[in-house]
């Protein structure tokens, strides 16, 4: 395993390995002759909030599926709570919530209904159950909608009510799987509202995978996976500081052209993104100046950027995470499509 | 690592073993009677077809037959289609499963800290809870088809329909139990529920039929389950012995006639057989 440990925290965290909620060693998932996870390790503390950030694909479902003992690894160990989740699956099952990228909530029982039918099975406590229930409901403002059919819930609500539900048996850990995947801007960032709010309140361990930056930067620390391994490890601050790099996009009429000079004046290596130049370097705003001055293309604007989580994955990757997709995307697209590219 | 032994906040930690597995086998029943209850279109539409066979195929039926002596030809049907009204509840209840499946319920049902088998025998209880109230709605109706509202068949009547129901529903959760689709479980659905129902007996006396059919219906589950309720339905009909004997004869393996309680064993073996075999699948199920 070649994971940077950016705050070397990980191996001191393993070495007093009581304290973790989670510990995942070497572990491995192969499909056939695909691994789709291959030999992760990594810890999380009791109240951590730690993210898998990676593109689709890159093994995040798999090892929360695994940690959920939904899925049975191929290959190394983990426990969760204390417990193996292979050999005591139930007993870690009774300690986790869990909130699934796909809706798996009954559209014809009512809001309350859901909550009681999981917390019956999760044997909540009978006398302890309408308590808790007002306690979920209103950390995600449903009470008001307690008794509606579920179906007459907008995307938003359901996610939310999903959460309250996986929270309803008070579990040790919490893990949401893309939690605001398909929602928009708006819906995703009042569910990290409710979300933070509840780390707030509950004394609760959180696990979540996600590919958007933006959602990893909420958490304490970040595990960057692609194609089934940990690239690194560590907290966003740490995991960018380490990248030691800004990042310099400049929009240009002829990017080709300033690529080309970047490479021969300055021996850089730019790549086109989204329209524009875009590269790192260290120093970027003592950097600047000598660039505009040297550069021949016309230039029309310049930002300089602190790195971002996505430098941070380009930076062991090579490629950023919207690339990723992109080109997994592209894979499975058929043939014909390439070709008619290549002909422009 | 016995460090993680952190109490579950507010929350016992519940006991395990036997009474999570009942808890949750009463939880799922619940849940289906609630959907059921809220579905009052499935509650009309699946009697339709029962009233439908019984009023109008067996009027049809009745007025084209030589006079059965004294007895209603709807009467000889009633047991009939009592048993279709549970076989078909039994099998679209078990439908449920598919329709859980294809939704993603059944992840939630799936990670919870229950054996799957709990969850299949929670539907098996609602599926065979729901098929007996369909049933009950259709003997009330006996009285339209001549037969008495006696307590001694009534009681008798329900029980049968419970076992039915309960064996029927296993049948139906074990087709369910690898389908992903619910397009897929109706087409199978059809495929074994019309050929089943019609070698019953249900609708005809199956001796009039060729003899290498009349063997096949003894292989048809469903004959065991017709016939004791026809049998305890004649028992209570004023009827001629010639009558009765033409109309519930009861099932003959060679010579031998069937008694009511090796019928009804035969149904009750299979039920087990068939949850058994549905808890083994659905297990494996991922």
């Amino acid at each position: 395993m070649s994971a940077t440990d950016v705050t070397g925290t990980g191996r001191e965290q393993s070495e007093e390995a009581g304290k973790a909620v989670i510990s995942v060693n070497s572990l491995g998932k192969r499909f056939g002759d695909v691994a789709a996870v291959n030999g992760v390790g990594f810890t999380v503390a009791a109240g951590e909030a730690f993210a898998f950030l990676g593109p689709n694909g890159a093994g995040k479902s798999t090892t929360i599926s695994i940690l959920c003992t939904l899925l049975h690894p191929t290959s190394g160990e983990a426990r969760v709570a204390g417990f193996d989740v292979v050999r005591d699956a139930l007993a870690v099952r009774r300690r986790i919530g869990l909130v699934f990228q796909d809706p798996t909530l009954d559209d014809y029982l009512t809001a309350e209904e859901n909550l009681r039918f999981h917390a019956q099975l999760y044997r909540v406590q009978r006398a302890q159950i309408p308590r808790r229930l007002d306690e979920v409901l209103d950390m995600v403002e449903l009470s008001d909608r307690r008794h509606s059919l579920v179906r007459t819930f907008s995307g938003g609500m359901k996610r939310r009510l999903e959460i309250a539900r996986g929270l309803m048996h008070s579990p040790q850990v919490l893990f949401l799987d893309e939690p605001t995947v398909g929602l928009d801007p708006q819906t995703r960032s009042h569910i990290w509202s409710y979300i933070n709010e509840l780390r707030a309140r509950e004394d609760i361990t959180m696990f979540l995978t996600t590919h958007y930056m933006d959602e990893a930067e909420n958490c304490e620390r970040i595990a960057i996976i692609d194609h089934g391994e940990i690239v690194a490890t560590g907290s966003p601050e740490a995991l960018k500081e380490a990248v030691g790099q800004d990042r310099i996009e400049l929009h240009v009429d002829d990017p080709a052209e300033a690529i080309d000079e970047l490479r021969e004046k300055f021996d850089i290596e730019a790549k086109l993104s989204e329209g524009l130049v875009a590269f790192h370097v260290a120093g970027a705003e003592e950097f600047a100046p000598r660039l505009l001055l040297e550069l021949h293309t016309p230039t029309r604007s310049i930002r300089i950027a602190r790195p971002t989580l996505d430098d941070v994955f380009m930076s062991y990757t090579g490629r950023t995470i919207r690339d990723a997709e992109a080109s997994g995307a592209e894979r499975m697209r058929s043939r014909p499509m390439v070709r008619a590219r290549r002909a422009r | 690592m016995s460090a993680t032994t952190v109490p579950i906040r507010g929350v016992q930690e519940p006991a395990g073993g036997l009474r999570d597995e009942l808890a949750a086998i009463a939880v799922v029943w619940h849940r289906e009677l609630l959907r059921f209850s809220r579905n009052r279109l499935r509650m009309v539409t699946s009697l339709v077809q029962p009233l439908l066979f019984l009023f109008i195929l067996g009027s049809g039926l009745s007025s084209m037959l030589p006079s059965s002596g004294d007895v209603n030809f709807k009467t000889f049907m009633f047991p009939g289609i009592i048993a279709m009204t549970i076989f078909f509840t039994a099998l679209s209840s078990a439908l449920s499963i598919v329709w859980d499946r294809e939704f993603g319920f059944m992840r939630e049902m799936l990670v919870a800290p229950v054996h799957r088998g709990s969850i299949v025998l929670g539907k098996c209880a609602g599926g065979a809870t729901v098929a007996t109230l369909q049933g009950i709605v259709i003997l009330a109706l006996a009285g339209v088809v001549d037969v008495p509202y006696s307590g001694g068949l009534l009681v008798t009547l329900v029980a049968e329909m419970v076992l039915m129901a309960i064996s029927l529903t296993a049948l139906g959760l074990l087709l369910a139990s690898r389908m992903q689709q619910v397009e897929s479980f109706m087409a199978v659905m059809n495929f074994v529920m019309l050929p089943l129902f019609f070698l019953s007996g249900a609708i005809f006396p199956p001796k009039g039929l060729p003899g290498w059919l009349s063997l096949v219906t003894k292989f048809d589950p469903l004959t065991y389950a017709v016939d004791p309720v026809r049998r305890a339905v004649f028992a209570h009909v004023q009827a001629s012995t010639a009558v009765k004997q033409a109309l519930s004869a009861g099932v003959k393996w060679g010579h031998w006639t069937l008694p009511i309680s090796v019928e009804l064993s035969i149904i009750a073996a299979m039920g087990a057989v068939m949850l058994a075999l549905a808890v083994q699948q659905f297990g494996r199920a991922e």
